[in-house]
């Protein structure tokens, strides 16, 4: 195998890290979703519901911002016919 | 509204949806999807996770439990934002390995194991029945709510009747779309496209529901969000804490191993990229699906009858506003939800109950039918009854557990039940290390726990188990309570059975791999699912050993199941190998390629079977073995390969330039001896015509004449000798030499030698040491052959020695069957680099002591000893020059050289 560079051009280096911003996405999505059960007792109410609502709302924005240039970059991986390297690591792990 | 212009409704519904499907299956055997292979499909066809529970069920749970109901939509949410980590791989690995079913994605992870197919499909049909059970419910209850407040003088069918004739008229449905052909990829393009319209029919009824609730009836969003605050009050509406997380975790888990979202999320996908756009697109369908449910069901609250079913408030609220064309469209919503979760779930469950279980099962019993038979039309009629088995179970359930209980309760149990999957699949697809016995392991842990502590109580206290169990715990043991495992009875039931069967499940997994070995199948499987993105592991190296079959056998295997496609793959690939015809060459290759599409077909463990029919057992080369029993067995392997082959290439190099060396230094020697021997006969002739010249002149004293016809004489005689040696040496090398056999003394033999040879410059003085005791051997060979080497080693010996006084030593061996005679002085040797060359023709060490002879002597040494059957070397290492000769002690077959 080729030794891999050391630091990257920067359009590779924004893929890489939107593809960490992918997978960082759903911890801060339970984040926020498990935030009115921290609550004190008795939570639950209207306000919990705006709040749930809007915290979805910002997550699906956030997601469909991201979607594309994953996507995109995965198809362009698979031309040049280099897999994504993170996920070869992330395998062997 | 009368019963039967509902039913006439429902069924031109139902007619309408049968032509979407049945023109885009057209267009689709056509080829020409077009838009229908677009993301938005494949979207809205992911919305059949919300089914009849959603539509009418989530109202009613949040009347009873204000925004818990909204965990159900927040753990797929995650999910799916979450999509590069989990579903995208799901996704891959079920495209690469051609994945009929959730069952099948587990069972061809671990080893293509028919006994883990069996065990998934088991436990799918009974989590899936509570669920199917619940849809048929809910359009039961629809059905009598619409059309009960109409007077009427129709006559309501009894509920049980109408639940039948749902059933029936669904099974008839999925049965006409679902099993119509057998696709090499177990796609419906049909079906999914009929779920998209249905999806939107649903998504828009709702929000109708929703919009008409909200600015219609309460006046707006401010309103609404004061009722709702006003009504969170109720301590039933408070949030519970171990609830919220667990259901979160609940749905996320089941919205990956629900058969039916398997079925559309990864079987069937059309393109990877859909994913993508579906990770945000499903997640924003959920939220509008859920956004009007609290609001409905806090204005039905207040202006509904207490006794009102809150499962039934979308329907019953618009009637009881008058609003009809909106319930319609509300029951339309409702009735699509439920059927196009029926449908999908019902088809993903017989897809599994005939590949996972009813065709492994009777390719055992007989093996005869992989070769025999239509397999096509069996499998088919399988999957009719699979479908219509698992409605009359989900009908049964109805039935036996009365229809009673709230929709959501019901939901939940399936979702757990399911949900037992997860360990397996996940550390299917992310941990090489699991097996076949930890995966058996969790999932019947898991089921065992899920069916004692939430399944089987949901019938009701002593319906399946005792009264007495509920209090006093299995065989009296109090930490054996199905709602209290270990003392837990704190816990919410629910979350308690999710827990102990999530968290034993996977133990049981992890232990089950850790403390066993998989077998080498399993062991590919796992490192091709593993390292689903890992181009290189892809190369399948599991493969067939053909011989025994032709392509014929399989291709007529192959037809009786993928049908007219089985021509066009085998053509393609014959075309591939550069043949003609239908018929490629069974490659392991193509072995491969071929069992995938049947896979596609009939499931990875059917197919494997099939292929084990034709072909015996895959066979599992040494090559597999090293690669699996290490990791990098292929490089070690590869490498050593290589150097094995530079080792012999570089012996190669190392012989070549030995010969070449040898040659270059033979034709130095030729061309010297050239000179050499020119001169040699040069010599002899330039005094015989010198003496001629003076003879023919005349007038000479006798003496001189006499001198000079001396001189011509001995000039001759060495002529002759000389011409003989190289006559001699060309007879011996073409082997023509005639031998006279004889049986002679050996000790006799070295003394003509010794005696012959004194006359090589007698005047030097030298020893011959000899061991008389040694001698006395008979030989059988050609004595005076023999003789002539002795001759020659000791006059060598005389001529070349140079030690003062020479000493050599005769030495003789006799050792099975053969003898060594060794010629050794005591003179300073042959030098190394010459040592290889003395042999040779004309090959003279040196100038100064030459006496007579033109470097034929050991030539010829050498290819008498040739034709005795024996020979000799050159012994290094013994101080002075050392000769060995070897030579049998009968020379057995003389044969060709007397004869010759």
């Amino acid at each position: 195998m080729p030794a891999r560079p050391l630091f990257l051009a920067r359009a590779v280096y924004r893929r890489r890290r939107l593809r960490d911003a992918a997978r960082l996405l759903p911890m801060v999505g339970l984040l926020l979703v498990l935030l009115p059960a921290l609550g004190q007792n008795g939570g639950g109410g209207a306000y919990d519901a705006v709040y749930l609502f809007i915290a979805w709302a910002l997550l699906i924005a956030v997601a469909a911002m991201i979607a594309p240039g994953l996507s995109s970059t995965e198809g362009e991986g698979n031309a040049e016919g280099d897999k994504p390297e993170d996920d070869k690591t992330e395998d062997d792990a | 509204m009368p019963f039967n212009l509902l039913v006439l409704i429902c069924i031109c519904y139902v007619i309408f949806l049968f032509l979407v499907a049945f023109i885009v299956e057209r267009r689709a055997a056509r080829g020409r999807l077009g838009f229908l292979r677009s993301p938005l499909v494949y979207t809205l066809s992911l919305s059949i996770y919300c089914t009849a529970w959603t539509f009418y069920g989530a109202v009613g749970y949040a009347a009873r439990s204000g925004i818990e109901f909204l965990t159900i939509y927040l753990g797929p949410t995650l999910v799916f934002i979450g999509w590069w980590l989990i579903l995208r791989k799901l996704v891959r690995i079920g495209r690469q390995q051609r994945v009929t079913s959730i069952a099948d994605l587990i069972s061809s992870r671990f080893g293509k194991s028919n006994v883990l197919g069996v065990v998934v499909t088991l436990i799918a049909v009974i989590a899936a029945t509570p669920y199917i059970a619940l849809q048929l419910q809910s359009m039961t209850l629809s059905f009598s709510v619409f059309a009960q407040d109409t007077p009427d003088e129709w006559l309501l069918p009894a509920h049980e009747d109408i639940a039948l004739w749902v059933a029936a008229g669904l099974a008839l449905f999925t049965i006409l779309f679902g099993t119509r052909n057998l696709d090499a990829k177990e796609q419906h393009h049909g079906i999914v496209t009929a779920i998209a319209v249905e999806a939107v029919v649903k998504l828009v009824a709702l929000l109708a529901v929703g919009t008409f609730v909200v600015w219609g009836l309460a006046g707006g969003v401010g309103p609404v969000i004061e009722k709702i605050a006003a009504m969170s009050a109720n301590p039933a509406w408070e949030l519970k804490h171990d609830r919220w997380i667990g259901l979160i975790v609940l749905s996320a888990a089941a919205v990956i191993s629900l058969p039916r979202m398997f079925q559309v999320m990864v079987v069937e996908n059309i393109d990877e990229s859909h994913l993508s756009r579906a990770s945000w697109a499903f997640p924003l369908y959920l939220c509008a699906m859920s956004l009007f449910i609290l609001p409905i069901a806090v204005v039905g609250l207040e202006r509904m009858p207490a006794e009102a079913n809150p499962d039934m408030l979308v329907l019953t609220l618009p009637l009881a506003e008058g609003q009809g064309a909106l319930a319609m469209l509300a029951f339309l919503g409702g009735f699509s939800s439920a059927t196009s979760m029926v449908i999908v779930e019902t088809i993903a469950l017989a897809t599994m109950i005939s590949n996972n279980v009813v065709m492994p099962i009777w390719l055992r019993l007989y093996p005869a039918a992989a070769m025999s038979g239509n397999l096509r039309a069996g499998v088919l009629l399988t999957r009719r009854f699979a479908i219509a088995g698992v409605l009359a179970l989900g009908l049964a359930y109805y039935r036996i557990s009365g229809g009673s209980a709230a929709l959501a309760a019901i939901g939940l149990i399936a979702f757990a039940g399911m949900a037992q999957f997860l360990p397996a699949l996940l550390g299917g697809i992310f941990w090489r290390g699991g097996t076949k016995v930890g995966a058996l392991a969790g999932l019947l842990t898991g089921f065992v726990i899920w069916a004692y502590t939430l399944f089987l109580p949901s019938f009701g206290e002593g319906a399946v188990l005792p009264a007495h169990v509920f209090t006093d715990g299995l065989f009296g043991l109090s930490w054996l309570r199905p709602t209290a495992l270990f003392g837990t009875d704190s816990m919410d039931p629910l979350v308690h059975s999710v827990f102990w069967s999530l968290s034993l499940n996977a133990i049981a997994f992890a232990l089950g791999s850790l403390l066993t070995f998989p077998d080498p199948v399993e062991r590919i499987q796992g490192v091709a699912f593993v390292n689903a993105f890992d181009r290189e592991a892809q190369a399948e190296r599991l493969g067939w050993s053909h011989g025994q079959a032709e392509p014929e056998a399989l291709l007529s295997l192959a037809q009786r199941i993928l049908g007219e496609e089985a021509l066009t793959f085998f053509e393609f690939h014959a075309r591939a190998q550069g043949k003609d015809g239908f018929l490629p060459d069974l490659t392991p290759e193509f072995l491969a390629e071929a069992e995938r599409r049947l896979a596609g077909s009939v499931g990875a463990a059917t197919a494997h079977a099939m292929i084990s029919q034709l072909f015996g057992r895959a066979t599992v080369t040494v090559e597999d073995l090293m690669a699996v029993a290490n990791e990098t067995a292929q490089i070690m392997e590869y490498s050593a390969k290589l150097e094995a082959k530079q080792e012999e290439l570089s012996r190669t190099a190392r012989q070549l330039r030995e010969v070449n060396e040898k040659l270059t230094q033979l034709s130095v020697q030729k061309d010297a001896f050239l000179s050499q021997i020119s001169h040699e006969l040069r010599t002899p002739m330039t005094s015989i015509r010198a003496f001629s010249e003076i003879l023919t002149e005349g007038d000479l004293p006798t003496g001189m004449v006499a001198d000079s016809g001396r001189i011509i004489h001995t000039e001759a005689v060495r002529l002759t000798r000389l011409l003989d040696d190289l006559l001699d040496l060309s007879v011996l090398e073409n082997g023509a030499v005639q031998l006279n056999l004889d049986l002679s003394h050996l000790g006799q033999m070295i003394d003509r030698a010794v005696q012959a040879a004194g006359q090589t410059r007698p005047e030097r003085s030298f020893v011959i040491e000899r061991d008389e005791q040694a001698e006395e051997i008979h030989v059988l060979t050609d004595p005076d052959r023999l003789v002539q080497v002795f001759i020659n080693l000791v006059s060598n010996a005389r001529k070349y020695c140079d030690a003062d006084p020479g000493v050599l030593r005769i030495a003789v061996r006799q050792k099975a069957g053969r003898i060594n005679v060794d010629f050794i002085d005591n003179g300073k040797g042959i030098p190394k680099e010459s040592q290889r060359l003395i042999f040779e023709k004309f090959a003279r060490l040196t100038d100064q002591t030459r006496a007579g002879g033109a470097g034929l002597g050991l030539a010829i040494v050498r290819e008498i000893m040739a034709n005795l059957g024996g020979s000799i070397s050159y012994l290094p290492g013994q101080r002075g020059a050392a000769f060995r000769v070897t030579l049998p002690l009968r020379l057995e077959k003389p044969g060709k050289n007397i004869k010759a």
